[in-house]
């Protein structure tokens, strides 16, 4: 097993002290601003007899963005799983502000958006149900507008809002998945392939509102296969060697 | 988080569930067919007598009954799991287990007060006294919502494993026997005129312990499940 990472100091970047203390409306019952720091420390993974990673350690820290790549099976969907909670370390443990996610549980939850592999649509509920009841779901609940400007936001226009997703190509249904990104304002995301099935331009349009979001002060873990065409400054890459 | 953004996130699941089965009707109506069937073959199968079946009448309501619920297990969780949206619930942020109460309260809806609302109707093929459809319709009141949770730990538990249709039956139907005896024992009490009121308080009990502890169990379940 081996990991490489590459950390690059924030102090380096510009714009970042500027988001601060903006009004960008994160909700964090009783974790302060110093709080924004996740840590993985020691992490060890195994799937089955087979060993993933070990002694896995990485920091991301505010309006940073780590990309995690590696080949098929390496287990980026599973360090991903664990950073979100889902799936306990065999060993280590990852750190929220100094705290462990399995200690803060929903205090935790309530600071990320989480965005996997499946988009989490139903075939029956149109884009604007579908959209609705996931932001609900999450314990942000938005407005029928706010729901049709995300849409918008990410290029479905507004006569397919209300068709049923089962008509929908694989990249309109992703897109529907992503258009969360939107409305979310929880400083932690974490996506699991976000640019799998989108066009050039759906993809353009979702990097941007990343760094958007690294702008604001906010964090994200990638798992991607794809260059993620961010700055490189705020981009740290960690591959999987499985 | 607040009370009511919590409040929220259940009512969205239970509205999201009710939409969801207002389009998939023809599903949410499988576990009623079923009973509606199973209950009209058993008259055919026995004969008209009536003294036999005032006799067999709410052991056979109350087994169909329990195979209907039985039947709709598999949409509680499963389609929630394969389309990712129980990955979502699962990083709510508030307990996991107020959500599946939600969604279990929107499946009774669905597949179990449907059955309440026909079993009087059921009940008079069988020669069943009015007073013993009253029986009949509370005890599947208090019965069916607790065997929609006690059934909601099994389809949680088996989410993912390959046959798992046999496999919560095998796992859930031991914790509806007492459920079954109770319900149709109300009803027979209540036909051999000593009332039903022991019975259905003891289902009473059955629902209030199913509904602190079933959620629970059930949220460790599909954790376990997501792993």
């Amino acid at each position: 097993m081996a990991v490489k990472s590459t950390h690059v100091p924030l102090g380096t970047l510009p714009f970042l002290p500027l988001f601060f203390h903006a009004s960008f409306p994160y909700s964090r019952p009783s974790l302060c601003e110093e709080s924004l720091l996740l840590q993985a420390v020691a992490l060890r993974c195994s799937r089955g007899e087979r060993r993933l990673f070990t002694d896995l350690n990485v920091k991301v820290e505010r309006g940073s963005l780590l990309a995690v790549v590696g080949e098929n099976g390496s287990g980026k969907t599973s360090l991903l799983r664990i950073f979100s909670s889902l799936l306990p370390p065999e060993q280590g443990s990852v750190l929220w502000g100094g705290q462990d996610i399995h200690q803060l549980k929903e205090l935790y939850s309530g600071q990320l958006t989480y965005i996997g592999h499946l988009n989490g649509i139903k075939d029956d509920l149109t884009l604007l149900e579908n959209l609705m009841s996931a932001m609900s779901l999450a314990g942000e609940p938005c407005s029928n507008n706010g729901a049709k400007e995300a849409l918008e936001g990410i290029g479905l226009k507004r006569p397919i809002h209300h068709l049923p997703s089962k008509v929908l190509s694989q990249g309109q249904k992703r897109r529907v998945a992503l258009a969360r990104l939107w409305l979310s304002t929880r400083p932690l995301w974490l996506l699991d392939e976000p640019f799998t099935s989108l066009d050039t331009a759906a993809t353009d349009v979702v990097t941007q509102r990343l760094l958007m979001h690294l702008q604001r002060g906010g964090l994200a873990v990638v798992v991607t296969h794809q260059e993620v065409a961010l700055p490189a400054e705020v981009v740290q890459r960690l591959r999987l060697m499985g | 988080m607040s009370g009511s953004s919590m409040w929220e996130a259940v009512s969205g699941i239970i509205r999201r569930d009710l939409l969801l089965a207002m389009r998939r009707r023809s599903d949410a109506a499988m576990s009623v067919f079923f009973l509606v069937i199973v209950v009209s073959l058993f008259p055919l199968g026995v004969g008209p007598e009536p003294a036999v079946l005032r006799i067999i009448g709410p052991g056979v309501l109350w087994v169909a009954a329990l195979l209907a619920c039985l039947l709709s297990l598999g949409r509680v969780f499963t389609a929630d799991y394969l389309d990712g949206v129980l990955e979502q619930m699962v990083l709510i942020p508030q307990p996991l287990a107020l959500l599946v109460g939600g969604k279990v309260l929107a499946h009774w809806v669905i597949s179990g007060f449907p059955i309440v609302l026909l079993s009087p109707l059921l009940g008079l093929q069988f020669g069943l006294s009015g007073e013993s459809l009253g029986v009949l319709v509370m005890s599947l009141l208090l019965g069916t919502p607790t065997l929609s949770m006690i059934g909601a730990i099994g389809a949680a538990l088996v989410l993912g494993v390959r046959g798992s249709g046999l496999l919560v039956a095998l796992l859930v139907l031991p914790l509806y026997v007492p459920v079954l005896i109770f319900g149709a024992g109300a009803v027979t009490s209540s036909m051999a005129g000593i009332g039903g009121e022991a019975n259905l308080s003891l289902l009473g009990a059955c629902l209030v312990l199913s509904l602190f502890l079933a959620p629970w169990a059930t949220a460790a379940a599909l954790r376990i499940a997501l792993e």
